[in-house]
């Protein structure tokens, strides 16, 4: 996983994806706001939300209870 | 007859919707449909810590801000294991200084490769040709370039390609020989009799009737 190492703790960029998504936002605006690529942030939702740390709804992603307590 | 098409390598084509793939990549899973809305330079090389492989990664490397520029993303492929990839871009940046900020694709079940037509034969029964694939936003194939495996790719006909794909799309026109941005452009040749009269009327450069070309504004 690019997200989540081994030891279940997040990765660099999965913070930062994380942290963009504190408000719901479209990938694009997640891409800008944690300065990564569109095709990184990509990848990095799809990891995410099968993790169970994002949702989606309607092409928009947002912090689950579980993302934001591993935000924090 | 059933054993040369057994043999014979998947080729995409022209102009439709690029063979969608999700591979385990330097910088986690990607799909194709990753990079929509992006261009795309989707490349192979033979192996990892090989002469002229090295060469054309720091090329690439060298050339990214201006694909970035262009909208362009980069996305290299070799029949090679991510921790040789890992080893060798780290090689690369401890020897010669230049990191290496795209993926590489660690395509070792040759899933990818095989679609794209990057293992042919007559070259290498187990290493990928240096093949190019340049991807619009939209995942249609619009170029392709195959080079043997003994020689490097010209990184500045690349990014001669792709801004000669942007302003076709762009202004619908075409690009002559050795064009370079900002050189003249060529124009659909008219399809009607009424059309090649209009075109000896305008201000174009006419060579001839099926021949005009432009200085694009």
């Amino acid at each position: 996983m690019a997200c989540i190492n081994p030891d279940g703790t997040l990765t660099p960029s999965a913070q930062a994806v994380l942290k963009a998504a504190e408000t719901p936002c479209s990938p694009t605006e997640i891409a800008k706001a944690a300065n990564l690529p569109l095709f990184r942030v990509r990848s990095s939702l799809r990891e995410l939300v099968e993790a169970g740390l994002l949702r989606e709804e309607n092409g928009s992603f947002t912090l689950t209870g579980e993302g934001r307590a591993r935000l924090n | 007859m059933t054993e040369q098409l057994t043999n014979t390598p998947a080729f995409p084509r022209l102009n439709e919707p690029a063979p969608e793939f999700e591979a385990v990549t330097t910088q986690g899973t990607v799909r194709l449909s990753d990079y929509r809305d992006s261009w795309l330079i989707l490349f192979s090389h033979p192996a990892d810590f090989t002469p002229v492989c090295t060469t054309e990664f720091i090329a690439f490397a060298e050339i990214y801000p201006e694909l970035q520029k262009r909208g362009v993303e980069l996305l290299g492929l070799s029949i090679d294991s991510v921790y040789s990839h890992i080893a060798w871009l780290r090689n690369i940046e401890e020897k010669t200084g230049v990191h290496i900020p795209f993926p590489v694709i660690a395509d070792l079940n040759k899933e990818v490769a095989s679609k794209y037509g990057m293992v042919q034969e007559g070259a290498s029964k187990t290493e990928a040709v240096r093949a190019v694939f340049i991807i619009d936003p939209k995942g249609i194939l619009r170029a392709m370039i195959y080079y043997p495996l003994t020689t490097g790719r010209n990184m500045q006909e690349i990014l001669r390609l792709i801004d000669a794909l942007q302003t076709s799309d762009k202004y619908q026109v075409a690009t002559p020989a050795n064009w370079q941005p900002g050189d003249k452009v060529v124009l659909p040749a008219p399809n009607t009799i009424e059309l090649v009269e209009q075109r000896f009327e305008s201000d174009l450069e006419i060579v001839d009737w099926y021949l005009a070309k432009k200085v694009l504004e």
